[in-house]
């Protein structure tokens, strides 16, 4: 897509854990008890990676994986457990905090997004507002100007959101995202609660507006063929680690690691020439409790190719060929299947 | 092939302050004995609204005004109450999109089972027990005598879908209605369910409805595909037929508005608009002000044509099969 290959985005070995949050009372009591310590959810482990400017970043995976856990740290609205993430250079979060206005991000439920007492226009205002981005007298002009550019009709400001349907609202969430002028979005499930035809209509306007504002992004999906349409590169998740980095097109065409490929297998599909295909070849298994995770590579239970080793050792993310790396004992393997048609 | 359902001019009604909902207009089709239909829609069709008006679950202000239903031949549409309720999940039973929301969360999975039994045979604890065990076993739930002291929430949406859809199978229904069964689920365990519920259909000879917004899972699991637009069916056909030659510009318009349709990174071919409020449809064809082949002759509501195994309301079809049912 861009040329440029200068990191704008950097994860460095970012990892995400939850667990109770202990007083200090308890743990002096959980201590003398001898207690083990409560049990924690690792959601993201150790995800290090970089995204030039303009370039748009897809994460995908199964419910559980991570991925959206993954883009709240991204975007600070969590600190991670250890790691950090910059834009531009500059750090997103410092001491817990978020200290930056760079990263916003588009929700995947625009009904729950959108405060329902709040018009629309005020909704889009508030941010710049508070950042002093654009003074109070200047806002109109701007959230008209954005209104605009989302292809909504700007005297709808004063509106409520209950008076649109859903794909005008998520129009609504993505002026009020870009309002704040970002230098990175991200968008968890943006079209995921939309109709095929309204769907359609906000990839679209997200193509054109990410094409105008040279927007650099983060696009989060369990929707392998919108990931497919949007991305530059591709991250493919599974129980918190990334498995699979590269090149969207290599990615679904010669996917490395064995869970891509059986990802890509479970996807219904209609072929491009009219052709039918009919098939699905369903992964077996359900992906395990992030709370206690198999051991060695998580995806072993369930992958047609684990071996001995890999129960044993963690599967490091290597690069396996030009522009893409698995997390795989076996995907030199993996890769030597043929290529298969584009999801 | 013996038809098990014949739904002809169905007709449901809602009756609410604001006016009056015409949700399923004139819907007529038939269902063949191990038949699975896909009906495809967007949300706001009407196709959920038709698939409830099939087992008659349709409460006030909605009626069904008019048309018929026959299941094995008799009329389901003006039945008492009592007589439906010994037919629901005998005859005809029902999958709903959000297994949380189905399944009681304070009865066992055991119990709740026991209770769909209970409703039509008489059982001994022992015998109702071996029959769950069975139901579990057959939608792949693995230790199935001891998960059926489990609560619904002690299993993962996949697996409570498939409790759903055991409990559906437990009176081997001849019509099962199947509403969004996958749309809640990852795709890895959608591919499972589609592939069960195929094999389930095949091994019973138990006909089904899949209801569903997405026509490449329904391309996946049903022969014959029906296309509901703003509560009219617009389209029908052969899955392979439809998805190769659609007739309707709504159909073509859903097909090429899926990404895949378009090389990665161009913009979509999407339909522009959106579906008109079910209060103030257009005259004539609700797709009239979206579809780029309208004109005048759209004002008036187009005639059902049916042709070589297809139907289509659409005066200005994009093709249209010759008498064999191959199409230009």
């Amino acid at each position: 897509m861009s040329g440029a290959t200068d990191t704008y985005l950097t994860i460095d070995n970012v990892s995400k854990i939850f667990g109770p949050r202990l007083t200090m009372g308890e743990r002096i009591v959980r201590g003398a008890m001898r207690k083990p310590p409560p049990p924690s959810l690792t959601a993201v482990s150790r995800v290090s990676l970089t995204l030039a400017k303009g370039q748009t970043l897809g994460l995908v995976g199964e419910s559980g994986c991570g991925k959206s856990t993954l883009g709240r740290v991204i975007a600070g609205i969590y600190a991670p457990s250890s790691g950090a993430v910059t834009v531009d250079g500059q750090k997103v979060m410092e001491d817990g905090r978020k200290i930056t206005t760079a990263v916003q991000t588009v929700f995947q439920d625009p009904f729950a997004s959108l405060d329902p007492r709040m018009k629309v226009g005020d909704a889009v205002a508030e941010g710049p507002i508070a950042h002093g981005i654009v003074s109070r007298a200047e806002s109109r002009a701007h959230v008209e100007k954005w209104f605009s550019r989302v292809g909504l009709d700007p005297t709808l400001a004063g509106r409520y959101p209950h008076q649109f349907s859903g794909g005008q609202r998520q129009r609504i969430a993505i002026a009020r995202a870009l309002a704040m002028n970002p230098k990175l979005l991200i968008c968890d499930e943006p079209v995921a609660s939309l109709d095929v035809s309204i769907q359609a209509q906000v990839i679209n306007l997200f193509l054109e507006l990410r094409r105008e504002l040279n927007l650099t992004c983060v696009f989060i999906s369990h929707d392998l063929s919108v990931v497919r349409h949007v991305s530059d590169r591709v991250a493919v998740m599974y129980l918190g680690r990334i498995v699979e980095l590269g090149e969207t097109r290599q990615v679904f065409t010669r996917p490395t690691h064995p869970y891509t490929a059986a990802l890509l297998d479970s996807v219904p599909r209609i072929a491009a020439e009219g052709e039918v295909l009919m098939e699905v070849k369903p992964i077996s298994g359900e992906i395990p409790s992030p709370l206690n995770p198999p051991p060695g590579c998580h995806f072993t239970p369930r992958c047609p190719r684990a071996t001995a080793e890999c129960s044993a050792r963690i599967p490091p993310l290597r690069s396996i060929a030009p522009g893409q790396s698995a997390a795989c004992h076996h995907a030199e393997a993996q890769m030597a299947e043929p290529e298969r048609a584009e999801v | 092939m013996t038809a098990v359902l014949e739904v002809r001019d169905l007709r449901t009604e809602f009756f609410t302050a604001a006016g009056t909902v015409r949700a399923v207009n004139d819907v007529s089709f038939s269902l063949d004995e191990g038949e699975i239909i896909g009906l495809v829609g967007e949300s706001g069709s009407g196709k959920s609204v038709t698939g409830f008006s099939l087992l008659g679950l349709i409460d006030a202000p909605g009626r069904i005004t008019g048309g018929s239903v026959r299941l094995n031949g008799s009329e389901l549409v003006g039945m008492s109450r009592g007589e439906l309720r010994r037919r629901r999940g005998r005859e005809i039973a029902m999958i709903f999109q959000d297994p949380i929301a189905t399944l009681n969360p304070l009865l066992t999975i055991g119990q709740q089972m026991g209770l769909a039994l209970s409703a039509h045979e008489r059982l001994s604890p022992k015998a109702t027990e071996d029959r769950c065990t069975e139901a579990l076993e057959r939608v792949g739930i693995p230790s199935a005598r001891a998960r059926l002291k489990s609560y619904p929430h002690e299993f993962s949406g996949g697996m409570r879908q498939r409790v759903a859809i055991a409990i559906a199978l437990l009176h081997r229904p001849k019509v099962i209605v199947a509403d969004e069964p996958t749309t809640a689920l990852d795709v890895s365990i959608q591919a499972q369910i589609v592939t069960e519920m195929k094999m389930l259909a095949r091994e019973f000879g138990v006909a089904m409805i899949w209801i569903s917004h997405d026509l490449a899972v329904v391309s996946g699991i049903a022969s014959r595909i029906l296309v509901m637009y703003a509560g009219r069916i617009v389209e029908t056909g052969t899955a392979a037929e439809v998805l190769r030659n659609p007739i309707h510009p709504y159909t073509r318009g859903l097909l090429d508005s899926m990404p895949h349709a378009t090389r990665p990174g161009e913009m979509l071919r999407q339909i522009p608009g959106s579906m008109p409020s079910m209060l103030s449809l257009p005259p004539g064809c609700a797709f009239a002000p979206r579809c780029p082949r309208a004109d005048a002759a759209c004002t008036a509501v187009p005639e059902l044509v049916q042709q070589g195994g297809r139907s289509w309301r659409c005066v200005h079809p994009l093709t249209q099969p010759d008498h064999e049912g191959a199409t230009a």
